[in-house]
């Protein structure tokens, strides 16, 4: 096992090598394993010739990338990279996992392609025990995905500018799809700023804690004409609101169904009765839409799964019962017949080839937007820690033994040299806004880089630092890379 | 994988290749007691409830761990058989409190007829923390007379966890569950030799001092109660533990995307334990500390609503 963290992870503890990789040098990296596999001789040459196309303008592509200059740009030694190319080319499985240290980047798409590009390189894919495994940081990312909750795709990832799929759609609903993608979230927060976008409903999420660089996103919402949010918490984007509509816990109130990182679909039940008049989010959502003269029909999980089962092909087998009976079931799933699909892709080794080859596609190594300089010299990456999720409003109320202040973490030696204290106050500073926390020493981080947890964000309140650079194919910003100053308060100076 | 031939009980029966004499008794219908043995972890043979006998062992063998030679013939019911199982039952119970064993063990012990009383009256209850210093071979000699046990006052160094080693059978249960079997964390070993034997973490620190992260997973399996949930725990102390009443509902765990299943044990409206199914696939009954503990968003109400067992759940939490 391989880990690549700029930070000496507990995870990384436990690797058999931990590659301490610079913020934001992924690509580097990648293009230097891939170029490394193909001049030693260990590309998978069968795999490539029959299953994926514009080798040679990869291989063009990523010959810049020695593993000197490689080992320049990520900080990862030269003979490491070279290690992990081999090793990865000659394992007989092999699985690249990522998380969002890949994705949450200005180039987050990139990051993922060049990761993509060594999956195909090496024929780590489409087989039992090997693949490309992004794993997923909510019990349901996958399946809001899975679900349509994405600006250009209806369930089930069918095109909204497929006419054929819009009709499938348009019939069953008896109402018009619009063909043209919505918005995601970052473009959302930039209509916002022009004007554009003057009411929002926010269901679930917490933008005004969330979201990188919060002071622009506290003062768009702000400046909206209607904001109305749909949460189970008070939290501070709901403080913000024009009208709060209490909501029941989808995990442990209300029935239906989640999709885990590996696409296996389970169910969610009630098990309590929800408090006082909160209610169940399908329940809350057809009662808007009847406000607004719309009848969205029955409120009944399973019939409305059905209905899903009914216009998404890769969900069709899925019944509530086979659900119980086989402790959830991996898509696609097309009939009541078929057990679920335990990997993907398995298709890339059939002969003939039944689809289009898979291209390599370059993918050209880009620096953080948010530049290292004098006045701002530490790179700060932000995470989460084991007891703690997101924005702290889920996991703030249990009596962990684990939790730590809203602190800044930086490495033993950069304390010395900045002559601090453990526990000292510091102010933090970038190029968007400065905060106050107390400052922490840890050997999981070298000299140059800082670490702070989300979890939070009322004493420690990250994200007035982290930069709103985002991702054009994602819509994803790069939390993860802000150039920041740190300077004692003058109290403890 | 071919199958091999064996005798149970004198009946013939044909099991595959690499089973347990465990695994061929439940196939038949023949279940046996155990207690140091779970599905999920690697059998490690110390509690020897399982032992059967089989023809040509010169010693019984724990059932859970031999696997089957071809034309083995088992009994599982000699005279030898029982009275072992009757005096292992009988000095556990003697020097452990096993009142909150699970119900199958219980009725095994009914079975064999086990009386721990028999064995006289018994030695005071050791003060806090007198058994983790024991060294081996610097105790005191045992007063004569009296059965002298594991007694002790329990632990409790956090919100969520007690520890009743006065429950503990040193089933080694939780000590793989934290490490190899499950969770890789080796907060907790076994200290000390013979009876001083305890399980203990590092230099016997306290819990919130050691490597534990709290991952609940060594309670999971713990089959004595020695292991406890501190919600739990309150509640039977209040007298206010009602598992009749309790519903536990199968759900998937919302703190990340490996899809964990959990069991919420429900009483009053109100999230008294979480468990999760070992048969499950995803993670064979293990869970961290969100999934096992952060439930108490959802119910801690201030005063919007409250059940009879707030209060108690209450203090616990913020004790």
């Amino acid at each position: 096992m391989y880990a690549i963290d700029p930070r000496r992870t507990t995870s990384a503890q436990w690797a058999d090598v931990w590659l301490g990789i610079d913020v934001g040098s992924d690509i580097a990296l990648a293009n230097a394993i891939g170029r490394e596999i193909i001049s030693a001789g260990l590309a998978n040459d069968n795999f490539i010739a029959h299953a994926t196309s514009g080798f040679d303008a990869y291989a063009a592509a990523v010959d810049e990338w020695s593993l000197e200059r490689a080992a320049q740009v990520t900080g990862v030694p030269a003979g490491v990279i070279r290690d992990v190319a081999h090793d990865l080319a000659t394992a007989e499985t092999a699985q690249i996992c990522w998380t969002l240290g890949i994705t949450e980047h200005h180039n987050a798409t990139d990051n993922v392609l060049a990761l993509i590009n060594l999956a195909l390189l090496t024929g780590h894919v489409g087989r039992y025990g090997s693949g490309l495994v992004p794993i997923r940081g909510q019990n349901n990312v996958q399946g809001g995905g899975d679900m349509g909750a994405l600006p250009n795709k209806l369930p089930g990832f069918q095109d909204v500018a497929d006419d054929e799929s819009r009709a499938k759609f348009e019939a069953k609903w008896e109402a018009a799809v619009p063909p043209e993608p919505g918005h995601h979230l970052s473009l959302m927060f930039d209509a916002m700023e022009r004007g554009e976008l003057r009411s929002l409903f926010v269901l679930g999420e917490n933008p005004a804690q969330s979201e990188a660089d919060v002071a622009r996103t506290r003062r768009l919402l702000a400046g909206l004409d209607f904001l109305l949010v749909q949460d189970i918490f008070m939290t501070r984007t709901a403080e913000m609101a024009d009208v709060v509509l209490p909501a029941a816990a989808g995990w442990a109130e209300s029935e239906g169904t989640v999709t885990s990182s590996e696409r296996r679909v389970q169910r969610v039940r009630k098990a309590l009765e929800p408090p006082g008049e909160a209610r169940d989010d399908l329940e809350i959502l057809a009662m808007l839409a009847s406000r607004l003269g719309h009848d969205l029909g029955t409120t009944h999980a399973e019939s409305i799964w059905d209905e899903l089962r009914e216009l998404s092909p890769m969900h069709a087998g899925m019944s509530y019962r086979r659900l119980d009976e086989l402790g959830g079931i991996q898509w696609p799933c097309v009939d009541e017949d078929d057990p679920g699909t335990r990997f993907l892709h398995g298709d890339l080794w059939e002969d003939p080839l039944p689809r289009d080859p898979v291209p390599l596609i370059p993918t050209g190594w880009v620096p953080p937007v948010d530049e290292l300089t004098e006045e701002f010299p530490i790179r700060l990456t932000t995470g989460r820690r084991l007891d703690s999720y997101n924005t702290g409003v889920q996991t703030g109320g249990y009596s962990s033994p684990l939790r730590e202040r809203g602190s800044i973490e930086i490495s033993p030696e950069d304390g010395a040299a900045f002559g601090l204290a453990e526990g000292d106050q510091v102010s933090v500073r970038s190029r968007r806004g400065s905060i106050e926390v107390p400052v922490f020493f840890h050997r999981s981080l070298r000299p140059g880089l800082a670490f702070m947890s989300i979890h939070q964000p009322d004493e420690a309140d990250v994200n007035l630092l982290t930069i709103d650079a985002w991702d054009p194919k994602s819509g994803t910003a790069e939390f993860k890379a802000t150039a920041v100053s740190i300077q004692p308060m003058e109290s403890t100076a | 994988m071919s199958d091999v031939q064996l005798t149970i009980d004198g009946v013939a029966v044909s099991v595959p290749e690499g089973a347990t004499i465990l695994d061929a008794c439940r196939a038949e219908g023949k279940e046996q007691p155990t207690l140091c043995y779970l599905e999920t972890l690697t059998p490690v043979n110390t509690c020897r409830v399982c032992v059967v006998q089989v023809t040509g062992s010169r010693t019984l063998v724990p059932s859970c761990s031999r696997v089957i030679e071809e034309g083995t013939d088992i009994s599982t019911d000699s005279p030898a058989v029982r009275q072992t199982r009757k005096v292992i039952f009988e000095f556990l119970a003697s020097s452990v409190d096993m009142s909150l064993v699970d119900e199958p063990t219980q009725q095994w012990m009914d079975h064999y007829e086990v009386d721990p009383t028999r064995y006289g009256p018994t030695a005071a209850d050791s003060p806090a923390g007198a058994r983790d210093g024991r060294h081996a071979g610097h105790h005191a000699a045992p007063v004569g007379g009296l059965t002298e046990t594991v007694a002790q006052p329990v632990k409790i160094d956090d919100a969520l966890y007690v520890r009743d080693y006065g429950k503990c059978i040193l089933c080694y249960k939780c000590v793989e569950a934290c490490g190899p079997d499950a969770q890789n964390t080796f907060a907790i070993q076994v200290a000390g030799r013979g009876f001083d034997a305890r399980i203990s973490t590092e230099f016997n620190v306290a819990l919130t001092s050691s490597a534990c992260v709290y991952c609940g997973n060594c309670i999971g399996v713990c089959p004595t109660g020695a292991l406890m949930f501190r919600s739990e725990y309150e509640l039977r102390k209040a007298s206010m533990w009602d598992e009749e009443a309790q519903t536990v509902t199968r759900t998937v765990c919302s703190y990340c995307g490996v899809g964990c299943n959990l069991e919420l044990h429900v009483q009053d409206n109100r999230i008294v334990k979480v468990t999760s199914p070992q048969d499950h696939s995803v993670t064979s009954g293990h869970l961290c500390i969100k999934g096992r503990f952060g439930y108490e968003s959802v119910q801690e109400l201030g005063d919007l609503e409250n059940t009879p067992i707030d209060a108690v759940l209450r203090a616990a939490r913020t004790s």
